[in-house]
């Protein structure tokens, strides 16, 4: 007998209803882009198709039981597949995904649908996944940053410039006094905010209970020194959600109004977090720790601007993004596309920024990028121009480090900001004078001038390892 | 999906990423000059895109031959005044307020408006935009109500021009509860105080400004430049009329013509005639004319039909009695 | 004391000059300028008093400049600021924000502290100017 669709045994994915070049993606559709590298021997097209079928309904053999389904409706379907240029062997295909496969405001249920099966597939040598598109219709479903930039900026009362923070350093083994005269130090001295690392969380050298005790302290006595409002990112990381809410529920007690949260604990956990930050009225910043084992390399993993888009979503106030010129990875372009996604309200596809679909997030708020990472204020006039205004800059060890102390550390990156943006206001080219606005700054300024003494040849030039595939070219 | 969508990080222009545009029509730096510089007059008044300006007044407006004069004159003198402050002869800034004289329609406006230019791409003014008021838009009709009127006018104009219709109107001396001279009080601060920031020009009938500048001699005082606008001559209105029935891509049959000249030349001596306006007024009226004809004939009708305007089109008029 | 509020305040005053600077920036993006003043500086006090409307028409920032002074004399002991407002959509919200004038004296803020169970702490900020009532604070005269 011929073999049918319906025949016992194994047939290509591409036969099967996952490849269909000439489906038309519906506006209601979650569309994937994926860069396949398919083994030798797999067509792209296959691969594509298997892909397709492995995050959505297929298994590796015909079964019977699909035909109790409306299958064709069910099915993803690869709709294209196109060679990167320039790099053999490697493909982006483009996925659809029916709305009908989500359940509503589940972030767990997108990514275990999208990532949870298919990236160990054996015909497949690496998989990424580069760019979602997430219809209007889906992103309703979700409550989005409890607050968003705008509303944080209200909060706050500051506008017109980026915001400062610092993560208090060492990273480990400070006690709780001593941790709290860090942070006043920094607050009093200039910076709107200071953080707890991502590691603090509550171990036998401190303790959550004092440390929060002691921060709010100094929060409390900086905001009396300047007349601001200040806050601290307070861990609420823990190990069981439970812990979770007692950890914040004190710090909300403590008049604290801002926490924080690692990646680490999970997108279920991050939602609850979310949804208990805007029923509370306090900021919610996000460290994503642990993203650079699966975000960094090229070929195989997920896109940091796929879990930034998962998010917003669930919804964070904070999310760091990278610094282009800090001691992380983290290519121009592709990082100007990671603070777009974040902050802009429609996002349009563009090659040269990683970014492969037009994105429309509605009204739904934007998430404030936080830059942290290896920066100093010699770099204000970089930071400034890839970053732009709608930012945290955070300098732990470029506050902490400083010679003068912490709270001259704070100072000369406060006066920094401040003249850079008052150039870029009236006009200046502060790209190309940025030292020179710098060095008229600490004229007024010695802990300024200390730091761009310290600092200033400092630069970490590495090849990034995720560059865009494309570059925009000229037009003459 | 448009490319703009809202753009948070860098307010009002770009993006983070990219460097802000200079404002369009940035001028050039004017450095000062030594000793024994020597400048081409001509070559610098069209870098400062000032010929441009009169160029577009010539085109846009026909005759008036001795406003343009005026205007040529009045822009030689300060483009002279800016090359003396070039070489550090010192001067103080000239007084640049004015007063335009003559019927209504006769081109005050137009010429306001690219004196505006002239005085930007000079630096005399930093914005060149025009702001154009009346009595009304001044003067408030209850205690206290004038003051935030007027400078909430003042304050638009900030960096252009404010061009007040009819001025006069702004002094009534019979009436006590006429509020218009506290306007006068402050536009006379103004004018004296803030020169760098605002230009004033006044506008209306000739005979009305001569008393009210009798009455108010502290205006007089302030205006430097008078400029008086002749009524266009038949000739010149028809050619205006020409100029308008082409802009609306519609043209005069030749009977059409020599029986529009005959109307111009009987409204002209009638009552309320305003120049440039009538002859718009009278044009629209033949266009309402002719479709009304086109449709009443029934015929087929043709693109020439639609564009020829007939001497039936203004004969019917009450101007011909 | 300095109370450090507002965009430029960790650099030297503004000049008139340096105002104008932002002021036009603010008006070229088209933003509406508005002149505010307050004798009271807590931070969670966002409602200054309005020097009359947001001026949405002007083009030139000598109108602002204008208002400034107009407000610095009217109220020299009291703290005055500048604010940019964007409407577009999606933002509906101050863009700039600076102060351009304060009181010749700032005595700055009391921390009180009220003490809970278990090490907690309440703590309320109080400027000390706001002691005395309004309109005599920071040295202006009465009446």
């Amino acid at each position: 007998m011929a073999a049918s669709r319906w025949t016992a045994g194994v047939i290509p994915y591409a036969e099967m209803g996952y490849y269909e070049p000439d489906y038309q993606p519906k506006a209601t559709d979650i569309l994937a882009a994926f860069r396949v590298t398919p083994q030798p021997g797999v067509p792209p097209e296959e691969a594509g198709a298997a892909v397709a079928g492995e995050s959505s309904t297929a298994t590796w053999t015909v079964v019977w039981t699909d035909r109790l389904t409306a299958y064709e409706h069910y099915q993803a379907k690869c709709y294209q597949v196109l060679p990167v240029p320039g790099r053999a062997g490697e493909y982006i295909a483009y996925v659809a995904y029916d709305i009908d496969l989500f359940e509503e405001g589940s972030i767990p249920n997108l990514t275990s649908s999208i990532i949870g099966n298919v990236f160990g597939f054996k015909a497949l040598k690496a998989l990424r996944l580069e760019d979602l598109r997430i219809p209007l219709h889906y992103t309703k479903t979700f409550q989005g940053p409890p607050h968003g930039i705008v509303t944080e900026r209200e909060y706050l009362d500051k506008y017109g410039r980026p915001l400062l923070g610092a993560t208090t350093k060492p990273k480990l083994g400070l006690s709780a006094r001593n941790y709290g005269r860090v942070v006043y130090e920094a607050l009093r001295g200039g910076l709107d905010f200071t953080k707890d690392d991502e590691n603090i969380n509550s171990q036998p050298f401190m303790r959550w209970r004092d440390r929060y005790l002691f921060v709010m302290e100094a929060v409390n006595r900086a905001a009396e020194q300047t007349g601001e409002i200040k806050g601290h990112y307070l861990n609420v990381t823990a190990a069981t959600m439970e812990d979770m809410y007692e950890r914040a529920e004190f710090a909300k007690e403590l008049g604290s109004v801002i926490v924080m949260a690692d990646l680490t604990v999970g997108y279920t956990a991050l939602h609850s977090m979310s949804k208990w930050a805007r029923a509370n009225g306090m900021l919610l910043h996000l460290h994503r720790a642990g993203h650079s084992t699966y975000t960094r390399q090229k070929t195989h993993g997920v896109s940091f601007r796929v879990i930034a888009k998962w998010c917003r979503l669930l919804g964070v106030d904070h999310i760091h993004a990278g610094t282009v010129v800090g001691k992380l990875e983290g290519d121009p372009s592709i990082t100007r596309g990671y603070y777009d996604t974040c902050r802009l309200a429609q996002v349009p596809a563009d090659p040269a920024r990683g970014l492969y679909f037009d994105q429309d997030w509605g009204s739904m708020p934007g998430v404030m990028p936080v830059a942290s990472g290896g920066i100093h204020a010699g770099q204000m006039h970089q930071l400034l121009h890839y970053l732009g205004e709608d930012v945290v800059l955070q300098f732990g060890g470029g506050t902490i480090g400083h010679p003068m102390g912490v709270a001259a550390g704070a100072t000369a990156n406060r006066v920094a900001v401040e003249a850079m943006i008052k150039a870029r206001n009236e006009g200046r080219d502060y790209l190309a004078q940025g030292e020179e606005i710098l060095r008229a700054a600490a004229r007024h300024c010695a802990p300024l001038q200390a730091a761009l003494d310290t600092w200033g040849d400092i630069s970490f030039e590495y090849e990034a390892t995720d560059m865009p595939d494309v570059v925009a070219t000229p037009v003459r | 999906m448009t490319a703009q969508g809202f753009a948070m990080p860098a307010p009002g222009r770009e993006v983070a990423g990219e460097q802000a545009q200079p404002r369009e029509e940035e001028l050039p730096e004017e450095e000062p000059l030594g000793d024994d510089a020597l400048v081409d007059l001509g070559a610098w008044q069209k870098q400062l895109a000032i010929s441009a300006a009169l160029e577009d007044l010539d085109t846009e407006l026909v005759g008036i031959a001795p406003v343009k004069t005026r205007v040529r004159e009045i822009a030689a003198l300060l483009l002279v005044d800016k090359l003396r402050a070039r070489f550090g002869l010192e001067a103080s800034r000239p007084t640049l307020h004015m007063c335009f004289t003559g019927s209504p329609g006769t081109g005050k406006t137009t010429v306001a408006l690219r004196m505006a230019e002239i005085l930007r791409g000079l630096g005399y003014l930093r914005q060149g935009h025009l702001v154009s008021v009346t009595r009304d838009d001044l003067v408030g009709e209850y205690v206290g109500h004038t003051a935030p009127k007027t400078k909430a006018v003042l304050r638009r104009a900030m960096g252009g021009v404010l061009l007040i219709d009819e001025a006069y109107y702004l002094y009534r001396a019979d009436s006590e509860r006429d509020y218009g001279q506290e306007a006068i009080e402050i536009l006379l601060q103004v004018m004296e105080a803030q020169r760098d920031d605002l230009v004033v020009v006044l506008a209306g009938y000739r005979d009305r400004m001569d008393s009210f500048f009798t009455s108010n001699p502290g205006m007089a005082s302030r205006i430097a430049h008078h400029i008086d606008f002749p009524d266009f001559t038949l000739d010149e209105l028809v050619r205006i009329a020409d100029l308008m029935v082409a802009q609306e891509s519609h043209r005069f049959s030749p009977e059409a013509r020599q029986a529009f000249r005959e109307y111009m030349a009987l409204r002209m001596a009638q009552p309320r005639f305003a120049n440039a306006r009538s002859v718009r007024n009278a044009i629209d009226r033949m266009r309402l004319r002719q479709a009304n004809r086109l449709v009443a004939a029934g015929a087929l009708v043709g693109r020439d039909d639609l564009i020829r305007l007939e001497p039936v089109d203004i004969r019917p008029s009450r101007v011909f009695g | 004391m300095r109370v450090t509020q507002g965009t430029f305040s960790f650099l030297p005053d503004l000049t008139d000059e340096e105002i104008t600077a932002q002021l036009q920036y603010a008006i070229d993006a088209g933003w509406a300028v508005a002149v505010e003043f307050t004798d009271d500086p807590h931070p969670r006090n966002n409602l200054w008093e309005m020097w009359g409307l947001p001026m949405f028409d002007i083009a030139d920032a000598a109108a602002g400049l204008g208002e400034i002074r107009a407000c610095r004399a009217a109220y020299p002991h009291r703290y005055v600021r500048v604010s940019a407002y964007d409407s577009s959509y999606g933002r509906q919200t101050t863009a700039l924000s600076f102060i351009v004038h304060r009181p010749p004296d700032e005595p700055g803020f009391r921390l009180d502290r009220q003490e809970a169970s278990d090490r907690r702490v309440r703590y309320t900020l109080s400027p000390y100017a706001t002691r005395e009532p309004h309109g005599q604070r920071y040295g202006e005269p009465r009446g």
